[in-house]
């Protein structure tokens, strides 16, 4: 019989969101297990070489690669378990998971718990996509940042996102030269200023393209861009070349919602979150009673207000455990939803406003 | 447009750049930064108040150009490398400071290509400086010496072999 | 392909190990998923798709995929973006499903 180990709560994902969860639980007295699949903590935070924005209180002019070591040291000194290199398989009716790690598998339990497990990235569909050398932009920032490895020589990357442009930017700092950036709307999605840092560098930013085709026999030597018209259908005669052996795609994020599924929590579609995402109250807990969500999985947006969503998830779920001091929690609680409240208030936090709207009305119609 | 190209245009810049007046009397910030986003580094980290207090983490920045030293602090603690600090008291050239995060770094005395905010070519500068303290946290400020017709549009620059 | 100098980044590598890629001989860092090694080497298609023999690579770099499926020490279906090298192991290129028993 595989034996069952309890906790308080049990935060699943160890990333800018789940770490900070963990954090607030343990400080005020509970016993936490954090599950994370990867080797380290940190998740999505351990490949940004860049600054982040924000305020002071959320780790402002920090590189997102430092906070997670601050984040993982904390979780640790607090007394938080961690599961590293483990998945959750499974979440069951009597909120039991199955977890597997080093090939066995583990039963825990939990009052309480935190899914922070992140998102995954969209593909593209274009002849040719799946020849080695067409990347999620994810996965470029892996390879460079964490293991150390270039991919290739020359790449273009597909979307001037945020995440488009930080990796152009953090694929030259590795000395791979970067030929273009592509995004298919008409302006650039991403932040200006990090917009800026790559055409300072001489990387063309070609708003209105898109990738139509890559080229090549066993990987990525060629890839043809062109035009797109206001229907986003790629215009006849504006084709152009590029030599390239590397396309990095940064077509955006769908949260990781499977287990969300499984747990039985209320899901909507809302576009502007980035998919399915679940409902949820102020405090971030769901339809399914003592289960919370932070991050990405509750709506793609970034990591400093990941962090913060983490907090509130965290205390949150404290304060159904009964532990901490019932004001000290709910105090930290209002302190974290109006930073969260100031993070999106501006013009670059339009659609996140927008897309918890629509949430919040799709959740009361029905 | 900024928000097509990337790359500030002369209206975007006219809001922002100290007149020449004041760059004649030296060192002074110029931010470039255009977008409402929610940030405010470049506040907390100047040491003589030029920086006004933001009411909204999301307010643009605003700059007293008369009270700010051109200390040049900000320039690496602002997330979006969007600092510089021009001067132009000197003489026979201007000298245009400017964040840096890669390889190779430049030896000061070395002769680069200092380049526009598009990344062409304006013109040959020397590296006056090149600092690089523990505070900054690997983002290197650059001086670097440039013609004064330069002074407003030299904004990187690219440290080429063989030279 | 290794990043020596990163302007922002330091790496912890692991000690180097020997291992074997469709029986040639390399060399990787102990620890580091086994991706990385062959990616660093040069080695960019890791298997071919089952039904139309299309090459595959590296795509999502976090064993989300299936597109890096390679043959390790004669197990198929190995996800050698999280699988971590280690000293002596034999790496193949996985041709179709892959087939379980031929490993028992």
């Amino acid at each position: 019989m595989i034996s069952l180990r309890a906790y308080d709560a049990i935060v699943i994902g160890g990333g800018p969101a789940g770490l900070p969860a963990a954090i607030e639980l343990a400080s005020c007295g509970a016993k936490v297990a954090m599950i994370d699949r990867e080797d380290r903590l940190g998740g999505q935070l351990t490949k940004q070489t860049h600054m982040f924005f924000g305020s002071q209180s959320q780790r402002a002019g920090t590189r997102g690669v430092d906070i997670a070591g601050i984040l993982a040291k904390e979780a640790l000194e607090k007394g938080v378990e961690v599961y590293l290199g483990a998945t959750v398989l499974g979440y069951y009716d009597d909120r039991v998971i199955a977890v597997e790690k080093d090939e066995r598998f583990i039963k825990m339990k939990a009052t309480a718990y935190v899914v922070a497990t992140g998102a995954s990235e969209k593909m593209l569909a274009f002849p040719n996509n799946d020849l080695p050398g067409v990347y999620g932009a994810g996965a470029i920032q892996t390879l460079m940042n964490v293991h150390g490895v270039m991919p290739g020589k020359r790449a273009l990357m597909v979307g001037a996102g945020n995440i488009g442009l930080i990796i152009s930017y953090q694929l030259v700092q590795a000395g791979v030269e970067v030929a273009a950036i592509v995004e298919a709307a008409p302006r650039i999605g991403g932040y200006w200023v990090h917009a800026s840092k790559v055409r300072r560098l001489g990387i063309p930013v070609l708003t209105s393209h898109t990738v139509t085709q890559v080229h090549g026999t066993d990987a990525v030597e060629r890839v043809t861009v062109a035009r797109v018209d206001d229907s986003w259908s790629p215009v006849p005669g504006t084709e152009r070349d590029f030599d390239v052996d590397v396309v990095g795609l940064a077509v955006g994020l769908s949260p990781l919602t499977e287990l969300l599924w499984q747990a039985g929590c209320a899901m909507r579609f809302v576009p502007a979150l980035g998919g399915h995402v679940p409902v949820r109250n102020e405090n971030l807990e769901t339809s399914v009673d003592g289960l919370f969500v932070a991050g990405d999985v509750a709506g793609v947006e970034e990591a400093s207000s990941a962090m913060l969503e983490g907090r509130l998830a965290g205390l949150a779920a404290a304060l159904k455990l009964g532990r901490g001091s019932v004001t000290g929690v709910m105090k930290a609680m209002e302190e974290a939803r109006l930073e969260l409240e100031s993070l999106r208030a501006g013009p670059v936090g339009d659609k996140i406003r927008k897309g918890l709207e629509a949430l919040a009305r799709e959740a009361m119609a029905s | 447009m900024i928000e097509n190209t990337g790359v500030a245009t002369k209206e975007d810049l006219a809001q922002v750049e100290p007149s020449l007046e004041r760059r004649e009397k030296g060192p002074v910030a110029v931010f470039e930064c255009f977008q409402e986003i929610p940030c405010n580094p470049c506040y907390t980290s100047c040491r003589v108040g030029a920086v006004e207090e933001f009411k909204d983490i999301n307010d643009l920045p605003h700059v007293d150009h008369d009270r700010c030293t051109g200390c040049g602090v900000c320039i690496s603690h602002c997330p979006g490398l969007a600092i510089f600090v021009v001067d132009q008291s000197h003489q026979d050239y201007a000298v245009v400071r400017v964040p840096y995060e890669f390889l190779p770094v430049p030896s000061e005395g070395q002769e680069v290509d200092a380049l526009d905010r598009e990344g062409n070519v304006v013109c040959r500068a020397r590296v006056r400086k090149v600092q690089n303290a523990k505070s900054q946290d690997k983002t290197l400020v650059v001086w670097l010496e440039v013609p004064h017709e330069a002074a407003m549009t030299a904004r990187n620059f690219r440290v080429v072999k063989d030279r | 392909m290794r990043i020596t100098h990163h302007p922002i980044l330091e790496f912890q590598r692991g000690r180097k190990v020997r291992f074997t890629f469709d029986g040639r001989e390399m060399e990787g860092y102990e620890g580091e998923p086994i991706a990385a090694a062959l990616h660093a080497a040069g080695v960019r298609v890791l298997r071919h798709s089952p039904k139309l023999n299309r090459p595959r690579g590296f795509f999502c770099a976090i064993g989300n995929c299936s597109s890096c499926l390679m043959k390790v020490d004669g197990v198929p279906n190995v996800r050698v973006c999280v699988e971590r090298l280690r000293e002596g192991m034999q790496v193949q290129t996985q041709v179709g499903k892959g087939d379980l028993l031929e490993s028992v």
